[in-house]
């Protein structure tokens, strides 16, 4: 995986935890759950993180990509559940724009 | 104060063209984007070449965007495309055309725009329909249904980026002496004016006028709401 993107999506993670106040503990892992029963955003708050990590993407590395596709929308385990799940999503689509 | 950034699509002729020099009057740094280039210039107008229903270009013209001015303020969607004819004789393609100009463009470019709107805390958005609607004009079902289609998409996405300080409005434009009549028969015309309060064509200064009101900063309290003109 592109390790720029993980970076990427620790960085909007960080911002958002910021902006809406989220107690991240020792700052955002792979492991932090996004959504959910456990997940730290609410429906608007991960709809601002997955536009931001789009952006930021398209700002940091040239590439235009739409993490909410018809595949992820699909998926049995939801690419949004975690960090990491994210990252992975994120640098797969990235990798296959490249 | 900086200049409001406004994106209008269907650029090319026709009202998209009025706005496009009435928004740059006002002092608007004015983008626009038609599939084949227009056949004027301006300073302060910057135009794309993108089909609205084509995603990909969309996309590429929002970042070409952000790239340049770093904000939206305003997105109109104008462009638009019309059909006039009986249901059982309407081709798929056509219903297929229309839907994806009108309903899908607006789709698509209401949210690339709403994805730049969001962090700047406020924006507007206007979408044309048409008093087919109200109407229901008999010989118009496909146009029609694609414009209603774009006010209830309006009426939602109000509600979805209402938080985020973003409008989104509709006007609803009665006939106007354009290309998209232009096929349409005088006697149809003439029926169709004697079922507005107003027994008139409108003009594009009608049209400007409001969305002038929509885009205005004393708006902000103004969303979801379809205005027609001509008293329909």
């Amino acid at each position: 995986m592109d390790p720029r993107v993980n970076d990427i999506v620790v960085r909007c993670m960080c911002d958002m935890g910021e902006r809406y106040g989220l107690d991240l503990g020792g700052g955002p892992m792979r492991e932090t759950l996004l959504f959910g029963e456990s997940g730290l955003l609410d429906s608007v708050g991960l709809v601002s993180l997955i536009v931001a990590v789009e952006q930021e993407i398209e700002n940091d590395l040239g590439v235009s990509i739409v993490l909410a596709d018809e595949r992820a929308m699909s998926q049995k385990h939801s690419p949004f559940r975690s960090i990491g799940a994210l990252a992975d999503y994120a640098a797969s689509l990235v990798s296959a724009e490249q | 104060m900086a200049a409001p950034i406004t994106l209008i699509t269907g650029t090319r002729k026709g009202i998209g063209a009025h706005l496009a020099r009435h928004y740059v009057a006002l002092g608007h740094r004015v983008h626009g984007c038609s599939r084949k280039a227009p056949e004027w210039s301006l300073d302060g107008y910057t135009h794309h070449e993108a089909d609205v229903g084509d995603e990909k270009a969309v996309r590429q013209m929002f970042a070409a965007i952000r790239k340049s001015e770093g904000r939206l303020d305003h997105l109109i969607n104008n462009a638009g495309a019309a059909a006039m004819n009986h249901f059982m004789l309407t081709p798929t393609a056509t219903a297929e055309k229309l839907l994806r100009t009108n309903f899908l463009g607006t789709f698509i470019c209401s949210r690339e725009a709403a994805k730049q709107m969001k962090d700047q805390g406020s924006g507007r958005i206007v979408n044309f329909t048409t008093v087919a609607v109200p109407l229901r004009l008999a010989g118009e079902a496909a146009y029609a249904a694609s414009k209603a289609a774009v006010e209830e998409l309006s009426r939602v996405l109000a509600r979805e980026l209402g938080e985020f300080g973003i409008t989104v409005n509709s006007i609803g434009p009665t006939p106007i002496d354009t290309d998209l009549i232009r096929g349409i028969p005088k006697e149809k015309i003439d029926q169709l004016l004697q079922q507005q309060a107003l027994h008139r064509m409108g003009t594009f200064d009608d049209v400007t006028n409001v969305i002038d009101f929509f885009l205005r900063p004393e708006s902000a309290f103004v969303t979801g709401q379809t205005i027609y003109l001509g008293g329909v």
